[in-house]
């Protein structure tokens, strides 16, 4: 599990990115805790850097938009879901349980 | 309507099908496309793809599932040559001729070249995937001295693609300054600075005489009778909207299919969209504006007149040296200019163009989500839609719209 800040540095409708490789980036969707991979599967730009709006995230470079449950694209120009993560919440802090990369970015 | 066809095979394309079979076409969809490629996207060949980060298949813009799924017939590698005076019958390559209800103009642009440099090896533009492939691979070298010819987006990403690859660039620009007639002199002057940060050689204010080399390029030599020695030449200086095949049709040209604000030309049957059409008086050649047009275009087709129009915010983007651009909205000469946030002089920032109070647009380096709420706060103020009739636009009153991107 990997650390991530503790859980009132990362208030509703915030983002945060974290440096794994891929990175993920974990979201405050009105109160629940979100982990996606970080980078949009159209083209290279940050989901952390998008616009958060109910469970959905919008691509901040072609407004490609993700569900954060799911990691599944709702819109074109993306057709391929992100992983997502598992995010738990230990005295505090928030921490993120990578998925393990073997089929998952279908 | 029971055939529409499609001519262009391209993002603009694509997404007319896409609107087409999502809107409810049931009938006989044809895409008839000039490259022998599949749909792609454009916009990585100038950087992930000639630096190597991508490959093809990373470029294609449909999935096989989803080409099933539109159930198109598809005519690739075949070049339309011509449109009856009704907008009814396609007159294909070969002589072959194509019956259609409805028709979707999306044929592009073409890289407009430098007289005189044809034959001329080691002279490259970026439009294609042809063309990428080829630049690609003569890049694969390292240590060659290029010239960029242009300092638009493809001239300046191009060129900051060939610096990470280890190669000696120089770009000359005829303006005084790189996208200056998209980001207005302050701005521009940031972005000509992006060059010297990545270790580019920007030449400004002269213009090209010509090229020297026998068989293959060594040397540009610039109006003001310096020469630049060079390996290898690109040349990114705009694009010529594809509406030669339309020649003989009824349909007005001025630099692009003339057509009203939902797209439609003077034939409610025949919309355009993407590169090659000049909607309500713009050409936009923007990634975003091929994507939003086609929504509006197709369901003014499927009404059979104008019931829709769009004026979407412009928006481009561009990568370069590290440093993502991003502009959206309608800036004129004379707006001021504030930076709210960030400095020009290091890191990002985020600025807003402003008239008589109100913002015009905003321009953001490395600023995604500042930009993003930016941009949404001037979408929303743009004033609302209104169904227009076509209204043809006078020829000469029709300025160019140099923004690639």
């Amino acid at each position: 599990m990997i650390p991530v800040c503790r859980l009132e540095d990362l208030p509703v409708g915030e983002s945060v990115r974290i440096d794994t490789t891929p990175p993920i980036a974990v979201f405050n969707a009105d109160g629940t805790l979100y982990a996606i991979d970080d980078t949009c599967s159209h083209q290279d730009a940050s989901l952390s850097e998008g616009w958060l709006e109910g469970c959905l995230v919008e691509c901040p470079l072609h407004a490609a938009s993700f569900d954060l449950r799911s990691g599944r694209p709702t819109c074109l120009p993306a057709r391929r879901s992100v992983r997502t993560h598992e995010v738990v919440v230990e005295d505090g802090v928030i921490h993120v349980r990578p998925a393990v990369r073997e089929g998952t970015a279908a | 309507m029971r055939t529409v066809t499609v001519v262009g095979a391209s993002l603009a394309g694509l997404y007319a099908a896409r609107e087409l079979r999502a809107q409810g076409f049931d009938g006989r969809l044809v895409i008839v496309g000039e490259e022998a490629h599949r749909p792609y996207d454009r916009p990585p060949l100038s950087k992930d793809f000639l630096t190597g980060r991508a490959d093809e298949e990373q470029l294609a813009l449909a999935d096989p599932e989803e080409e099933a799924e539109l159930d198109a017939e598809w005519l690739l590698g075949t070049r339309a040559q011509g449109l009856d005076a009704r907008g009814r019958t396609l007159l294909l390559e070969n002589g072959r001729t194509l019956v259609t209800d409805g028709l979707v103009i999306a044929t592009g642009a073409s890289a407009r070249r430098l007289p005189g440099t044809d034959g001329l090896a080691g002279v490259h533009t970026l439009r294609t995937l042809d063309d990428a492939r080829a630049l690609r691979a003569a890049l694969s070298g390292g240590g060659l001295r290029v010239v960029v010819i242009g300092s638009g987006f493809i001239g300046a990403e191009t060129a900051s693609s060939c610096a990470s690859l280890g190669h000696e660039v120089t770009v000359v620009e005829a303006a005084p300054l790189p996208l200056l007639p998209q980001l207005g002199p302050e701005m521009a002057a940031v972005c000509a600075a992006l060059h010297r940060r990545g270790g580019t050689e920007l030449i400004t204010g002269t213009g090209v005489a010509r090229l020297h080399g026998q068989g293959s390029v060594t040397a540009v030599e610039l109006a003001d009778g310096r020469r630049l020695p060079a390996d290898l030449v690109v040349v990114g200086i705009g694009a010529v909207p594809n509406t030669g095949w339309l020649a003989g049709s009824t349909l007005l040209l001025s630099d692009g299919v003339l057509c009203n604000d939902g797209c439609v030309t003077e034939h409610p049957q025949v919309v355009a969209v993407g590169d090659v059409a000049r909607v309500g008086g713009l050409r936009a050649e923007h990634w975003t504006s091929a994507t939003e047009q086609p929504a509006v275009a197709v369901r003014n087709l499927l009404a059979g007149r104008t019931v829709d129009s769009g004026r979407p915010l412009p928006y481009f983007w561009s990568d370069q040296y590290g440093a993502r651009i991003q502009f959206a909205g309608r800036r004129r000469e004379g707006d001021d200019v504030r930076v709210v946030e960030g400095s020009t002089a290091e890191g990002g920032f985020l600025c807003r163009y402003e008239r008589e109070g109100r913002t015009t647009a905003v321009l953001a380096v490395d600023r995604p989500r500042p930009f993003m709420r930016a941009r949404r706060e001037l979408s929303s103020a743009q004033p609302p839609d209104r169904p227009l009739p076509f209204r043809p636009v006078r020829a000469e009153s029709l300025a160019p719209v140099p923004e690639p991107g």
